[in-house]
């Protein structure tokens, strides 16, 4: 029996339709626009003006608090402009627009491998820093913050999440069937930083490939870390979970991984600071793939920050000429729809889902039966069928005081639910409604 | 015997009785709240609604504050001049002219007019819409599920045939629920004096704005020009923005050059209750 946590769902993975597909380079888009704020924290001041030119690499935004992080061009050329764009988490938001001249720069690429003694703990934290490493699952948190926990907070465990339980999604898997070296150097650099012995590496059951890769790859560079074959369940990947599974710890509501001992790294950030440490690369590409049935050739792509979603649809062959469709950026559980195409790829673009037809979720809904399949699935032990009447008929008070605010949205209920109520967006509405209550009432 | 039992009934619950009621008339001297006595005058006079409009808890707290001089007498929105002249006498403090508010909805882009880029399959309200981006590509433009319709306790709202909230300007006290329950901030109070409105909220730049919706306000500065008053409307973020305590609202100048007829004049004003049901009945032209 895989280790695991209680409660989740067992949806269809759809994850053959991009395991098998290498990850291909996207072809250098002609403009970018780098929003400045792909992370949670502070959003950047540009560092440019219009008309000036930028290099691959060059640092454009950064901002002077600690949960923050810069921001860089992705291609050679010339800042266009300085305007507010479409947002793929919605909005608008200011973002720098970057004309490419076709040139592109050459990284690094010499022997796989970190000369890890000589390099101290600060050095390597500055460069995390500078090249505005984020979580890459998702939720883009900035890494260094993360790898900077405050003196009385002892880490003791870090785990490396290539659980990618998301449906549809295949970034994380490739990257660790073709990068397995990359990816075990950078975590290596995050146990020194943190000074901690106990490594682990989640993967889920159904990814046997990549565990064995990993299993590979680990003897020559982390011989201690211990590979750890989960149950495939979502949500797996959610950290909360994933610490539950592998160390039987439990966050506690409102609480950080940091207060039980542990930092959660996703797969794609340990390559990224591998890239970071190695060849002071920063974070201007990252894996994406590009999968449903609303999309001609599902692909996994080395895409560009910056490359607009209609660029990256274009290079896998379209989308279907169907009538309607939906384009989610990231899975479909958890993923935002989008409606603007001419959004970016963003630091936390894990994938690109089009669903097309039958896929779509049909949006009527009926009664709630009172069946308890919420309650079933959640795997942050909510009643979701509960909650969502408080958060309907505006009551804030009660909303949190059963527990609303620990909801992670992972979909669970909404995915449960046999008349098809949208729980999630009620849950959203209450914790925004909680958020509201509570700015009232300080003022 | 059974004379016995009434009397040892009658004395035992009589005598218990009067202890009670002797204590309850004790307790009542001793423990009496004060309380301005005014304050029911004060309460017979207010709408009692608890709208919430005067932005006190309810008309009890508005009696309180108004008596302590917390709040003027025209704080309440939604009495007209009739509380404040009674409150005027009653306090006897000068009479004053009530101040009526009344909600403005500053969206013009309905069905007809804006573009729609989505099809939006959730929870049909406002604020569960304002999560995703919506079914309109205006990202600052009315959702139209009527959130405000909802809120308003004064059946002064309906949405009309074009997917916009309406106003009715005879029946809207100005509480402001509406205002408070549209989660882009479309609604604004506005003193009933104000005719000169843009209503549009598009911040993007000109040609952006003009391709999301026929009636968006494209920045081309002609109303700054136009405005008799100097500084009585400024652009501010690609949005002409009202300076209502300069711009002097005696003259529709403004809006004659304006090209997406945007900035209107006197709209709101025609829109009474009775108007709007009476436009239903009529077939459309």
């Amino acid at each position: 029996m895989a280790l695991t946590f209680k409660h989740g769902i067992h949806p269809d993975y759809y994850k053959e339709l991009t395991a098998a597909k290498k990850i291909e380079k996207a072809l250098l888009p002609k403009k970018v626009a780098i929003p400045l704020q792909q992370h949670l924290g502070a959003p950047c001041q540009p560092l440019v003006k219009k008309g000036d030119a930028v290099l691959e690499g060059q640092k454009i935004g950064e901002a002077n608090t600690f949960v923050t992080s810069p921001v860089h061009s992705t291609i050679n050329g010339k800042v266009k402009e300085i305007e507010k764009h479409p947002h793929p988490v919605g909005g608008k938001v200011m973002s720098i627009i970057i004309e490419g001249d076709g040139t592109q720069k050459e990284w690094g690429n010499g022997s796989i491998g970190l000369d890890i003694e000589k390099i101290t703990i600060e050095e390597i934290r500055a460069k995390i820093k500078d090249a505005g490493i984020v979580g890459l699952g998702g939720a883009a948190f900035p890494t260094v913050v993360k790898l900077t926990p405050p003196k009385d907070k002892k880490i003791d465990a870090v785990i490396l999440n290539g659980c990618e339980c998301e449906p549809y999604l295949t970034s994380d898997h490739r990257l660790m069937l073709e990068e397995p070296e990359k990816i075990l150097w950078g975590m290596k650099a995050i146990m020194k930083v943190l000074n901690v012995n106990d490594g682990y590496i989640g993967i889920e059951k159904n990814k046997p490939d990549a565990i064995d890769a990993l299993e590979n790859a680990k003897k020559s560079i982390i011989p201690n870390l211990k590979i750890i074959a989960l149950e495939t369940k979502y949500p797996q990947g959610a950290e909360k979970m994933l610490i539950k599974a592998i160390l039987n710890r439990k966050v506690p509501v409102g609480k950080l991984p940091m207060d039980v001992g542990v930092v959660v790294q996703n797969v794609g950030t340990a390559k990224a600071v591998y890239d970071a440490i190695k060849y002071d690369k920063p974070l201007i590409e990252r894996v994406v793939t590009i999968s449903g049935n609303g999309i001609n050739e599902q692909k996994n792509l080395m895409v560009r920050i910056g490359t607009s979603f209609d660029d990256v649809l274009n290079q896998c062959g379209g989308m279907k000429k169907d009538s309607e469709k939906l384009v989610i950026m990231g899975g479909p559980m958890m993923g935002i729809a989008q409606t603007n195409l001419e959004a970016p790829v963003i630091k936390g673009t894990s994938g690109i889902t089009v669903l097309a037809g039958d896929a779509i979720r049909p949006s009527d809904y009926k009664q709630c039966i009172k069946c308890g399949g919420c309650v079933e699935a959640c795997p942050v032990n909510l009643m979701p069928y509960r909650l969502t009447d408080y958060a309907r008929f505006n009551r804030p008070d009660e909303f949190k005081a059963w527990g609303g605010l620990s909801c992670i949205e992972c979909g669970c209920c909404s995915f449960e639910c046999p008349s098809n109520r949208p729980l999630v967006q009620w849950l959203r509405v209450g914790k925004l409604r909680v958020r509201e209550a509570e700015k009232g009432s300080s003022k | 015997m059974t004379g016995d039992i009434v009397v040892i009934s009658v004395a035992s619950m009589g005598g218990i009785g009067a202890a009670l009621s002797l204590f309850l008339a004790y307790a009542d001297k001793k423990f009496k709240v004060e309380e301005d006595p005014r304050i029911e005058g004060v309460l017979q006079i207010l709408p009692n609604s608890n709208c919430g409009g005067c932005g006190q808890a309810g008309c009890r707290m508005f009696a309180e504050a108004v008596l302590v001089g917390k709040v003027p007498i025209t704080g309440c929105v939604a009495g007209g001049q009739a509380v404040v002249d009674g409150l005027a006498k009653l306090l006897g403090v000068e009479a004053q002219k009530a101040n009526k508010i009344v909600a403005v909805v500053l969206c013009h882009g309905g069905e007809k007019e804006a573009l729609k880029t989505g099809i939006y399959k959730g929870e049909k309200t406002c604020v569960a819409a304002n999560f995703t981006s919506g079914e309109k590509a205006c990202s600052y433009s009315c959702i139209g599920y009527g959130d405000c319709v909802e809120a308003c306790k004064w059946d002064a709202m309906a949405m009309n045939d074009n997917g916009l909230p309406v106003v009715f300007h005879d029946a809207c006290i100005g509480c402001g629920a509406c205002a408070r329950a549209c989660p882009r901030f479309i609604i604004e109070m506005h003193p009933i004096e104000h005719k000169l409105f843009n209503y549009c909220r598009n911040k993007d730049k000109g040609a952006v704005a003009r391709k999301v919706c026929k009636v968006s306000c494209v920045a081309c500065t002609l109303c700054v020009k136009d405005c008799p008053q100097e500084g009585g409307i400024d652009m501010i973020e690609n949005l002409a923005v009202l300076n209502y305590e300069k711009c002097l609202q005696d003259t529709d100048a403004p809006i004659k050059r304006c090209p997406t007829k945007c900035l209107l004049y006197g709209e709101e004003e025609k829109m009474t209750k009775a108007f709007y049901y009476a436009s239903l009945k009529k077939p459309a032209a």
